[in-house]
């Protein structure tokens, strides 16, 4: 059993705007996810781990940062789920914690090529930097 | 016809050329772009979590400012277009995430979400019409067999951005045969090329962009199009040596206007 998260969960529920329980498994998410192969938990996977509070294994997870914000698992998903909100959810509950960036300013250099556009900078610090 | 146009910081950077076809094209067509004031980033990519509110100002400020001036808010690269139209969407429903906005910015007028977001692409589509378009084409791309790449921005998610079927769009198709040329469908055009995570794992990336190239040269297209330096960026560093190009240097092209804007 994994420990009482409830209040975590409310949170991620709540600032997703996810309803988990009208997931019906059909994992339609996943099979169309473009990170799938990178990703350890899926997007069906943060649905139902979300709902019965198992967050830690999520918010210790690379898919976290392997998500691409493609919104393909938000439009192919039959229950209207939207699946990459909760990976949204769980990713800030992490990187709001004091500490937890995922990537800061002094990375960025290294991970720099010459016609990188800024848009790739940007992006990537929204999602893994609070 | 005036329309507040938000380049957003990478036109203004690495997509200069996007930025400058753009301009030439629509004074072509009788459209002038009137840039923001003192407009800031976008943030590249939309937050979906409700209880994010700082990083969507910037947008709220522009959508605001097209309001003031009763003009639509045009612009041309994929995810610009994407955050404003998401962040537009929130404003209009969903109203504690509104009204947060609003006390952010109290010392300034409410905002309700009433301006319309148009990418570039729908601007040609709805505001100046393909037909139209069409008529002005001086230099038709007679025998050029061009995939248009959607990606995920332009079209996702359906239920905001409503550009077109995201599954089987066809505006951009529309767009290629108006100027002329003939449209490539191919099965990977509303794919992702890896986006933003080509900083955090370039092999991951190169492999969606990998993919994507192939399936477009094996519908025997000559070239990609597509809106966005990101994309851009992903397919010409990874993909197979098909050309990629935006879609705005093509119109230019066949408007007549090219070497203009290359003078310019
Ligand atoms: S948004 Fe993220 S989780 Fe959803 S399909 Fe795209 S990469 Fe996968
Ligand atoms: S596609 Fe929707 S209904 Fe199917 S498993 Fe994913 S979240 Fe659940």
């Amino acid at each position: 059993m994994h420990k009482d998260n409830t209040k975590l969960t409310e949170e991620i529920i709540r600032a997703s705007g996810v309803n988990p329980k009208k997931c019906m498994k059909c994992g339609k998410c996943s099979a169309t996810c473009p990170a799938y192969d990178e990703m350890e938990y899926h997007p069906h996977q943060f649905v139902y781990m979300v709902e019965s509070g198992d967050i830690e294994p999520l918010m210790n997870s690379k898919s976290l940062y392997m998500c691409l914000s493609c919104f393909a698992c938000i439009d192919r998903c039959p229950r209207g789920v939207e699946p990459a909100k909760l990976v949204e959810a769980v990713r800030l509950s992490v990187i709001r914690q004091q500490g937890k960036n995922h990537m800061t300013a002094d990375d960025v250099p290294a991970k720099l090529s010459e016609d990188l556009p800024q848009q790739a900078i940007v992006s990537a610090f929204r999602k893994y930097t609070k | 016809m005036k329309v507040s146009y938000f380049p957003g910081c990478t036109l203004k950077t690495k997509a200069k050329d996007l930025d400058m076809y753009a301009h030439k094209c629509a004074e072509a067509l009788g459209v002038s772009l009137e840039e923001i004031d003192n407009w800031q980033c976008c943030g590249g990519v939309f937050n979906t979590a409700r209880n994010e509110v700082a990083n969507k100002l910037s947008s709220v400020r522009a959508l605001k400012f097209a309001k003031s001036k009763e003009q639509p808010l045009v612009s041309v690269c994929s995810a610009c277009h994407n955050v404003l139209k998401q962040t537009n969407h929130a404003m209009q429903t969903d109203s504690a995430f509104a009204s947060k906005v609003n006390l952010y910015m109290a010392e300034e007028t409410n905002y309700d979400g009433s301006t319309e977001v148009y990418h570039y692409l729908e601007m040609l589509r709805d505001l100046v019409g393909f037909d139209a378009i069409k008529e002005k084409v001086v230099n038709p791309l007679k025998g050029k067999r061009i995939a248009a790449y959607y990606g995920c921005l332009l079209l996702r998610p359906n239920s905001v951005m409503q550009m077109d079927d995201p599954e089987n769009p066809q505006i951009f198709e529309d767009l290629i045969r108006a100027l002329g040329a003939e449209p490539v469908i191919y099965a990977m055009r509303n794919e992702c090329c890896g986006g933003y995570v080509t900083m955090e794992n370039p092999e991951f990336a190169s492999k969606k962009s990998k993919a994507i190239t192939d399936n477009a040269s094996s519908f025997g297209a000559d070239m990609i199009v597509t809106a966005c330096p990101l994309c851009k960026y992903n397919l010409e560093k990874n993909g197979n040596s098909i050309p990629v190009v935006y879609f705005t240097e093509l119109l230019a092209e066949a408007l007549g206007v090219k070497e203009d804007a290359q003078n310019a």
